[in-house]
């Protein structure tokens, strides 16, 4: 079904042949998307959240949309956000495609999902905590042994600890997307170390230079207070009662892909950005970093390193990034981390499947943000099922992430489907499948031309002595027509979101 | 502050330093090209042996004509001592410690990079070049200036300026040492050109100007040398960067080794006889004077940099 936007350019109206150009400056509004759209509606008409947006836009003409997305581009450019992007003749910065036109989200509605995402943060805590605890789950029948026997995300260094509050995961990022029916589904949770949020406030920051009056005019919730509450939920877990402990972001150094975030929220929350070399464990167990003034005592440590490099006395002992000693500094209480060691066991993509269960286990409550149907192939029943339909499913790996190894069964050939066929049946436990989500779009501005594009969403969640989520949150564009693909690794670009205060209600 | 950053502010303070030099010798150089009578142009050659870059030239290059080693000294993406090697190092020592600065230092040392990037990415005519070279020159001076009125003096700052005069100071000896090596033939300045050839050297380091009002006599290579070395006043003498140095170490915590290492440098120019120096002495002297500028940076490497302090 085709419909138009109509306005300035109604279709098959307007000069035509050699006085056409005097119009070709008219950006063309028919915006028509196969999905269910963020800002329009199945009318035609914008959304109530993104109605006053809508107008706005539809005032430009084309060539002040492509004059803003330069103004956009060159902003983010001077400001340095950018990623670095791994292939075989090295790495190199690039700058993250970013889309002038927001994603609008009702107040309302993000209420509701808030909430969602409170209750399963703290449900996956409490399972964590369990899992590395008593496993009362397990042996009451709702965790299967042997999933948790073939789970490469568990630490067995982390047995027995009990980190402060019962919170292991104190940022998680949760990926959510959005069905043809307007439901959001939460496609993933991030436990180890989430990113992107830098983006997210980044991305915030452009907007308002370059459409200061779209801010004037629309009720917009801000989005800036995250370095500060992350800093607070950090603070919180300081082995030390003091008035200012010391926090400190531990990278993996200038090469990570992530690393501008690393600094940037290092310098957000006016902390130290430290590499595995500065820090030292002493024979206290307590950690030290290396200053122009000698060693000074580190409370807090936000680590974005993985589990495996963390340590080398423990984990993987070829590991450079790490420091050695630091589990040793954690378990005897001296040093807080987050997130915790081992907190990565919950965002395996098969005990995702569980979360449902796990919500209801532990809270004895529904889950408000439901899931994306999920099949596990370690069932027989399941796997049949997998088998039979991979061409309508999207499998994924347990413990892949950033869109690798995965196999999209519509788009795949008949010989990537056979080849995963049989890396499924030699590893079942390994692999999960969903069915293909009419994923939402969102208008987003290519070429000189808007067009619809898949978007998911990405909120951060804070957890340690209170919880908080982010406004809205980064979300993701799929920048290639009709791609599911949103990973900045892979081409993927981000979007400002608003969450609108509309005061009237959801069309 | 980590020792890490110290480290990396201090590089970002020396390329800074070492780019713009660079900038203001090329463009120096081109100038001399043209006031000097042929056979007295100094060349190009001098430039490659200033940033003590021979070898690698000499592997890249057959003849050391302008182009070539302009190019060499703007762009040559293996030379790590060209200039747009020197922006990209000192971006990424600064990427290193974003934080410790002005978002707008920042944000203006990656554009001058970028900006520089592009503009070398084609050929660049003579004149576009000249212009090209002054907007870095005028750009790091910006930058400092930022720096200076925007940041807090802090150690950070310290630590940035300690590489900026270290930097300087080690510049300054190695034009000194190049430039003046064909003029020490002895005391001669009936010699018609002597004295525009020493003008050249003070213009390599944009000192003429300066030179004219604190000298007020006609330019001999003594006075020169005098200048350079040990004027207090002239930013670029060799003495008064060490003098700023020495300035920045009074603020760090346990300088004492390092400020010996600069009150051994600042003695050496103090009791040098510059006519022994003018004499045939002054590529053996600024060979002993570079030991002494490497100490001091062993010294601050030793005291505050990681890469010594870990045991």
């Amino acid at each position: 079904m085709r419909y138009a936007l109509g306005g300035i350019h109604e279709p098959g109206f307007g000069l035509r042949g050699g006085l056409n150009n005097l119009s070709s400056d008219a950006q063309d509004w028919r915006y028509h998307s196969d999905f269910y759209d963020e800002l329009i509606g199945p009318r035609g008409g914008p959304r109530a959240a993104a109605r006053r947006l809508w107008k706005y836009l539809r005032r430009l003409d084309r060539g002040e949309l492509v004059e803003r997305r330069d103004a956009c581009e060159i902003a983010a450019l001077v400001a340095g956000i950018s990623f670095r992007v791994y292939h075989d003749e090295g790495s190199a910065d690039r700058a993250m495609p970013f889309d002038l036109i927001p994603r609008v989200i009702s107040l309302r509605e993000w209420e509701k999902t808030r909430l969602g995402l409170e209750q399963r943060v703290t449900a996956l805590n409490l399972f964590i905590d369990d899992l590395y605890g008593d496993q009362k789950i397990v042996a009451d029948g709702v965790f299967p042994a042997e999933i948790l026997a073939g789970s490469v995300g568990f630490r067995e260094p982390c047995r027995g600890v009990q980190p402060r509050y019962g919170v292991w995961a104190h940022i998680c990022g949760s990926d959510l997307v959005r069905d043809a029916d307007g439901t959001l589904y939460v496609l993933e949770d991030n436990l180890r170390v989430p990113s992107g949020v830098s983006y997210m406030l980044e991305n915030r920051q452009v907007m308002k230079k370059v459409f200061p009056e779209l801010f004037e005019n629309i009720d917009i919730q801000p989005v800036d207070d995250y370095p500060a509450r992350l800093f607070d939920t950090l603070a919180s877990l300081s082995p030390r009662p003091a008035d200012y402990p010391v926090v400190v972001v531990l990278t993996p150094g200038m090469f990570n892909s992530a690393y501008f975030e690393h600094a940037w929220l290092a310098q957000q929350m006016g902390v130290e950005l430290v590499e595995g070399r500065d820090l030292v464990v002493d024979d206290d167990n307590c950690v030290f970093m290396r200053t122009i003034h000698g060693l000074e005592q580190v409370d807090v440590i936000y680590r974005r390193i993985d589990d495996a490099f963390l340590d080398p006395e423990v984990f993987r002992q070829d590991s450079l990034l790490g420091v050695p000693g630091l589990m040793r500094s954690w378990r005897a209480g001296k040093v807080g981390l987050a997130n915790a060691p081992g907190a990565g066991v919950a965002d395996d993509k098969v005990v995702y499947s569980y979360v449902p269960d796990i919500i209801r286990y532990y809270l004895d409550q529904d889950p408000l943000v439901p899931n994306v149907p999920t099949w596990r192939c370690s069932i027989r029943s399941e796997l049949d099922h997998v088998l039979a339909n991979i061409d309508q499913l999207v499998v994924k790996p347990a413990n892949e992430s950033g869109g690798y190894g995965m196999l999209i069964g519509p788009h795949a050939t008949r010989k990537e489907r056979d080849q995963f066929k049989r890396l499924i049946k030699a590893d079942p436990r390994n692999y999960i499948a969903q069915p293909t989500l009419a994923i939402s779009t969102c208008p987003t501005l290519v070429g000189s031309q808007v067009s619809p594009r898949h978007v998911d969403l990405r909120p951060f969640i804070l957890s340690g002595d209170q919880q908080y989520v982010t406004t809205g949150g980064l979300t993701r564009v799929a920048m290639r027509a009709g791609s599911l693909v949103v990973n900045s690794s892979q081409g993927g670009g981000s979007k400002d979101t608003w969450i609108v205060d509309t005061d009237g209600g959801d069309d | 502050m980590l020792s890490r950053v110290a480290e990396n502010l201090y590089w970002y303070g020396r390329y800074l330093e070492r780019a713009e030099d660079l900038g203001r010798m090329i463009n120096v150089n081109a100038h001399l090209m043209l006031d000097l009578p042929r056979r007295l142009a100094p060349g190009w050659g001098p430039l490659v042996r200033i940033t003590g870059s021979q070898a690698l030239f000499d592997e890249l290059h057959d003849s050391a004509d302008e182009r070539q080693v302009v190019r060499f000294l703007l762009a040559e993406p293996r030379h790590g001592g060209s200039v747009l090697s020197c922006l990209a190092q000192a971006r990424e020592n600064l990427r290193a410690a974003r934080d410790l600065v002005p978002r707008e230092v920042w944000e203006q040392t990656n554009d001058l990079y970028l900006m520089a990037r592009e503009r070398l990415a084609g050929q660049l005519a003579k004149r576009a070049r000249h212009e090209f070279i002054v907007s870095v020159i005028c750009r790091c001076q910006q930058l400092i200036g930022m720096l200076a009125d925007t940041m807090s003096h802090d150690h950070a700052w310290d630590f940035i300026l300690l590489g900026r005069y270290h930097e300087r100071a080690d510049m300054t000896t190695r034009i000194l040492d190049v430039r003046s090596a064909h003029l020490l033939r002895g005391v001669d300045n009936t010699q018609p050109f002597d004295q525009l050839q020493w003008m050249s050297v003070l213009k390599s380091l944009t000192a003429y100007q300066m030179y004219r009002r604190h000298v007020r006599l006609r330019v001999s290579g003594t006075d020169v040398l005098r200048f350079l070395l040990g004027n207090p006043l002239f930013p670029r003498s060799v003495s008064f960067c060490l003098e700023a140095v020495a300035e920045r170490l009074h603020a760090l915590p346990g300088h004492e080794a390092t400020l010996v290492a600069v009150g051994r440098a600042q003695r050496m120019i103090d009791q040098a006889d510059v006519h022994e120096l003018v004499d045939g002495g002054l590529s053996a002297f600024v060979d002993r004077l570079q030991v002494e500028l490497i100490a001091i940076g062993d010294r601050i490497s030793q005291t505050w940099f990681l890469t010594e302090a870990s045991e």
